[in-house]
């Protein structure tokens, strides 16, 4: 059953539907790999062992039944994030430490319908804000490839739960790179759609505009097969769109010729350390190597990309968050009336990064702000989406890192500004809603890693096009040594 | 667009989170370095630029006026941090609505 | 009212701030019921809740809805609209904003026409009508009267919480609480006619905010105002504006400054008690609702939306006050009571007589609907019945007493009235020979009355019209009875 675990989802869920394995025997499975591995990593904040169990009893009496689950049988972790119904979801955060949801979101319906077991809720940085999944308040969860340092965030449990094998998928959500940063850190695949791809009901919302639900997974394909189950229009979601979703599983590419790859200007690789550097230099040969022309495209409003950002994700989950207040659910801290209450609760119940962000967001929202610091930024993102149009033009797909960085220590980053930094290269992507993933291109070793360091490749297409940009990612996978997904080396010896 | 300026006291009011004198001057002095950053933005040329309204231009999403079932009431209130019988409790109102 | 400030004649400034709930089946932003009343927080969802994770999905008809209603008043409206957050914390608002419309809202500007029942005709200016949703309801429990002040802790029903919301700001054209109260009638009247809501201030289906300020008779400048809140009917307003309108006359009078401030109106001791006294400056940090996204209308909705109004009911009223020549009363009367202007029309139409019609609709007819709780059209009574009964006592085949009688039978049985007076043989006694028969037999039997009569006791003749309406069994036509009567009491001298 081990080796099962470590296969693809693709694997498992073709052995399960063959009837080689059940979806119980998959199910326990993965429960034991998380009780032997997640002392060590806290991917997990709560593990869903009843419901995982559950769910594969009703995947095989659905399978004896004749029915096609594309998923059957393959363990999932999802993001703290995103509700499940009569399940402690918590955001990572002391307000919601105790609350059940009492719906289950959009995406994770669709997850569960296509046969998935959900083995746990996975960690994240409080309220999705941050990159690192440090401002968690309810746990520390490590990266797989060295315990010392962050998995990445904010979606941080989902990727060290498959980086760590404890977990085939996850789903994550990402707003300005919160699947692709973690993603890269680990070694995983991390894909974000086109905003409006993947519904966001049932998603908690940090910046309704920016964050979109994704999957994080071993290979291209399992990324593939996740997002066909999950993708599509939902009438509980107004900004969902309602264009078809094109099959992606049959348009996976072996090879790249005839395709123009976008290096962009301003993100000059002699920015970065040079063994870093040595990496993406070889990545970009690698796709040269696969038959694609390298051109040089510009993003001229890419620099203003974090500081857009930060005003406008801030702005929005300033409104978003006010419902935490202790009045209808989560934490209460009770005073001798309501105001009180309101204040009290949220300064214990918000992290120092939530507080930062409501504080800046109120403060570009407010009379005499709004038009300098709102729509200001909004104005910058018009640019930004405008050149990716112009680059696009150019090329077909744009490749960059995906991360300044391999993971970083604990504590590392512990100035607001430089940790919003990390964040540089997958910003501007999510300001203008294109599809971006990343995909495992290298390994780096620092002076003290504990081992090799992943680091990962950042493709991006134009809106809409998520068949154009699984069949490239697939091409540069499987075309490198990257290929087969790799688990941390120290894995079977540290966890 | 005013650098750095911003009144910690002021915004945390609005926002309903009761800060210590020393999380006032922490979270400023940090705010102020961050709004010094953004206001990198007043290089860029945005004056002839239409502010992005949605990221993916769509109109009217709507629903139909059919009734779906609401929650039942005690999964309504197993939430409550207290309730009285049906209603939600909450502490004393002090003032009108702000 | 005169409005007199030290020997200067001032005029009264009022607008009006209305919040009208929809009549639809569902909540503006989901599927939850949109009803009164019910069992507290069995209406609710994640969405209408605010819980972690829900979006709101706007509905179709609410926004319809308001169209209408602007269209109604010949509002413009835009091409494009939107949705703006409204920011601000209360234990009532499940998100803590609420989903409204700011800069951009379905109908601009617009007129409200209406006749005061003097005959003089208005037209009061709106500035906008926009969408939003309702937030719950809070109870104030701990102190003895149930107010805000003085409790202990507040009970919470979201039931409310995002049912959808009109709201209809009107300019300060109002000059006095009569046309205040006129205006809000008109809004109802408007409204229940086209089906958007139901306007029922007891149920809370229509809450408003008069804003009021008095200013020397034809300034430019306006006074500064004071808001009024918590006017539970019609009649309210129209105490609380006249209330607020002379407190305000005082205090100028008096040589002080008219305060700011918000006043709630109290219905028991009829005055009006501070609420707030310093306009606080809210700061909602308006934005748009990235949730949703804008509302095209294109010239194809518009003209279908246009064409489902039908006819309204001012231009109703123009007609039957204009060309029908009915009071404004009446025709207010005709036109507020459901189906009774259909019925007055289309017995006005067979009978020709719109005077005569108009009188046994509003009279009697109206008497036994309020008496039996069933509607005139809805009664036995058909309008071709009505308009045959209209005929026949215009004719002077029946007196009018034989008419109420027969309408009172036509009610319980429904049927023909000319029928009935021909199988009954009900038709009035006019003969001049037949009445002279009959008055002769009266005299002959009350001498002593013919002899009172005679020698100047008026008020007789109405016993002897009486003895002779008895003596033909109530079908004698009275007003020749009566000047038979005379004449022959007369000839006798």
């Amino acid at each position: 059953m081990s080796d099962l675990l470590d296969a693809t989802a693709r694997e498992i869920a073709r052995a399960v539907a063959e009837r080689k394995v059940s979806a119980l025997e998959m199910a326990e499975a993965a429960i034991a790999r998380v009780h032997a591995r997640d002392g060590a990593v806290g991917a997990f904040l709560t593990r869903t062992e009843d419901l995982a169990r559950e769910q594969a009893r009703r995947v095989d009496a659905r399978l004896a039944d004749g029915e096609t689950l594309p998923l059957a049988g393959v363990p999932v972790a999802l993001k703290d994030n995103m509700c499940l119904s009569e399940t402690r979801t918590t955001c990572a955060s002391r307000i919601l430490e105790h609350w059940i949801a009492p719906y289950t979101g959009t995406a994770v319906q669709r997850l569960l319908r296509a046969g998935a077991l959900p083995v746990g809720k996975a960690n994240l940085d409080e309220f999705a804000m941050g990159s690192s999944c440090e401002n968690s308040a309810l746990g520390v969860t490590r990266n797989p490839w060295d315990l010392g340092r962050v998995p990445g965030g904010s979606s941080g449990g989902s990727v060290a739960a498959v980086a760590s094998g404890m977990a085939t998928i996850a789903l994550g959500s990402d707003t300005g790179g919160s699947i692709r940063e973690p993603a890269a850190f680990c070694g995983v695949v991390g894909f974000k759609p086109t905003y409006g791809r993947v519904s966001r009901y049932g998603l908690i919302a940090f910046a309704s505009s920016l964050d979109q639900i994704g999957p994080i997974t071993k290979t291209i394909e399992d990324a593939a097969l996740v997002y066909e189950a999950i993708a599509g229009v939902d009438p509980m979601d107004a900004t969902t769109v309602a264009r078809s979703v094109e099959t992606v599983l049959d348009g996976l590419r072996e090879d790249l010729r005839g395709l123009r790859v976008g290096i962009v200007r301003e993100f000059d690789l002699a920015k970065l350390e040079p063994d870093v550097r040595a990496v993406y230099e070889q990545a970009y040969r690698d796709l040269e190597r696969l038959g694609a022309e390298l051109v040089e495209v510009s993003l001229p409003t890419a620099d203003y990309g974090v500081a857009t950002y930060y005003l406008i994700a801030p702005a929005e989950c300033s409104s978003n968050l006010a419902r935490f207040d202790g009045m209808r659910y989560g934490l209460r801290v009770e005073q001798a009336d309501v105001g009180a209450t309101y204040e009290a609760t949220r300064a214990a119940g918000f992290g120092d990064e939530v507080k930062r962000r409501i504080l800046i967001g109120t403060h570009a929202l407010s009379s005499g702000y709004y038009d300098a610091y709102y729509v200001r930024a909004q104005k910058a993102r018009t640019l930004i989406a405008r050149d990716f149009e112009k680059a696009f033009a150019a090329c077909d797909v744009i490749a960059c890192p995906a991360a300044s960085s391999a993971a970083f220590e604990f504590n590392a980053k512990s100035d607001p500004v430089s940790m919003y930094l990390m964040d540089y290269y997958t910003i501007p992507m999510s300001l203008a809603g294109v599809p971006s993933l990343s995909v495992p291109c290298g390994y780096v070793t620092p002076a003290g890693a504990r081992g090799p360091l992943p680091l990962g490749l950042e493709l991006t297409t134009p809106l809409f096009t998520e068949r154009a940009l699984l069949g490239i990612a697939h091409a540069y996978e499987r075309g490198t040594q990257h290929g087969k997904h790799h688990a941390p080396p120290s894995l079977e010896s540290a966890l | 667009m005013a650098s750095g300026d911003i009144d910690v006291a002021y915004v945390a009011k609005l926002a309903r989170i009761a800060l210590t004198p020393a999380e006032v001057e922490r979270l400023g002095a940090q705010l102020g370095t961050l709004l010094e950053y953004v206001s990198t933005l007043e290089r860029l040329p945005v004056s002839d630029v239409a502010a992005t309204a949605q990221v993916i231009p769509s109109t009217n999403v709507t629903r139909e006026d059919v009734v779906r079932p609401s929650l039942p009431r005690d999964v309504v209130l197993a939430s409550a941090p207290q309730r009285q019988g049906s209603y939600f409790r909450v502490p004393r109102i002090a003032g009108e609505p702000s | 009212m005169n409005l007199e400030v030290r020997g200067v004649p001032h005029e009264a400034v009022i607008g009006i701030e209305c919040h009208v709930e929809l009549k639809t089946q569902t909540k503006m932003f989901c599927g939850c019921r949109n009803v009164f009343g019910g069992e507290p927080n069995t209406n609710v969802c994640p969405v209408c809740l605010g819980m972690p994770g829900a979006l709101p999905v706007p509905s179709r008809l609410a926004i319809e809805l308001v169209v209408k209603a602007g269209l109604a008043f010949g509002a413009e409206i835009p091409a494009f609209s939107k949705f703006d957050r409204k920011n601000y914390f209360y234990p009532d608002m499940p998100k803590n904003y609420q989903i409204s419309q700011y800069d951009m809202p379905f109908t601009s500007g617009g007129t409200v026409p209406f006749w005061l029942a003097d005959g003089t005709q208005c037209g009061i200016k709106l500035t906008r009508i926009h969408l939003e949703e309702d937030t719950g309801k809070s109870m104030h429990a701990g102190s003895a009267d149930g107010r805000l002040s003085g409790s202990t802790h507040s009970l919470v029903d979201f039931n409310r919480a995002g049912v959808p919301l009109m709201e209809c700001v009107s300019e300060p054209d109002m000059r006095s609480a009569v046309e205040a109260v006129g205006y809000l009638e008109a809004l109802k009247r408007t409204f229940v006619a086209l089906g958007i809501s139901d306007v029922k201030m007891e149920e809370g289906s229509l809450r408003c905010d008069a804003n009021v300020s008095i200013r020397p008779a034809g300034a430019s400048e306006y006074g500064t105002k004071t808001e009024i809140k918590n006017m539970n009917s019609f009649r309210s307003v129209q105490r609380a504006i006249d209330h607020e309108l002379a407190r305000q006359v005082e205090v100028l009078s008096n040589g002080d400054r008219i305060v700011q401030e918000t006043r709630g109106w109290d219905e028991a001791g009829s005055t009006t008690h501070v609420q707030r006294s310093k306009e606080q400056a809210h700061d909602y940090r308006y934005f748009p609702d990235p949730d949703l996204v804008p509302i095209e209308f294109s010239p194809d909705v518009l003209e279908r939306l246009r064409s489902e109004l039908g006819e309204l009911p001012q231009t109703r009223l123009d007609r039957l006050i204009g060309n029908d020549k009915l009071s404004v009363a009446q025709a207010h009367q005709l036109v507020d009571t459901p189906g009774l202007a259909d019925y007055y029309d289309a017995a006005t139409g067979a009978s020709g007589a719109p005077q005569a019609t108009l009188n046994f609709v509003l009279g009697e007819l109206s008497r036994l609907a309020n008496e039996s709780g069933i509607a005139v059209g809805a009664s036995r009574v058909t309008p071709q019945a009505l308009a045959e009964l209209v005929s026949l006592t215009e004719k002077n085949a029946i007196n009018s007493k034989t008419a109420k009688d027969l309408l009172g039978r036509l009610w319980t049985d429904g049927g023909s009235p000319t029928e009935i007076v021909t199988s009954e043989e009900l038709g009035q006694v006019s003969d001049v020979g037949a009445i002279d028969a009959l008055v002769s037999e009266v005299i002959a039997s009350q001498p002593k009355s013919a002899e009172d009569f005679k020698n100047g006791k008026d008020i007789v003749m109405k016993f002897l019209v009486g003895q002779v309406m008895k003596a033909s069994r109530g079908k004698a036509d009275p007003v020749l009875a009566e000047e038979r009567l005379r004449a022959m009491i007369g000839a006798k001298n």
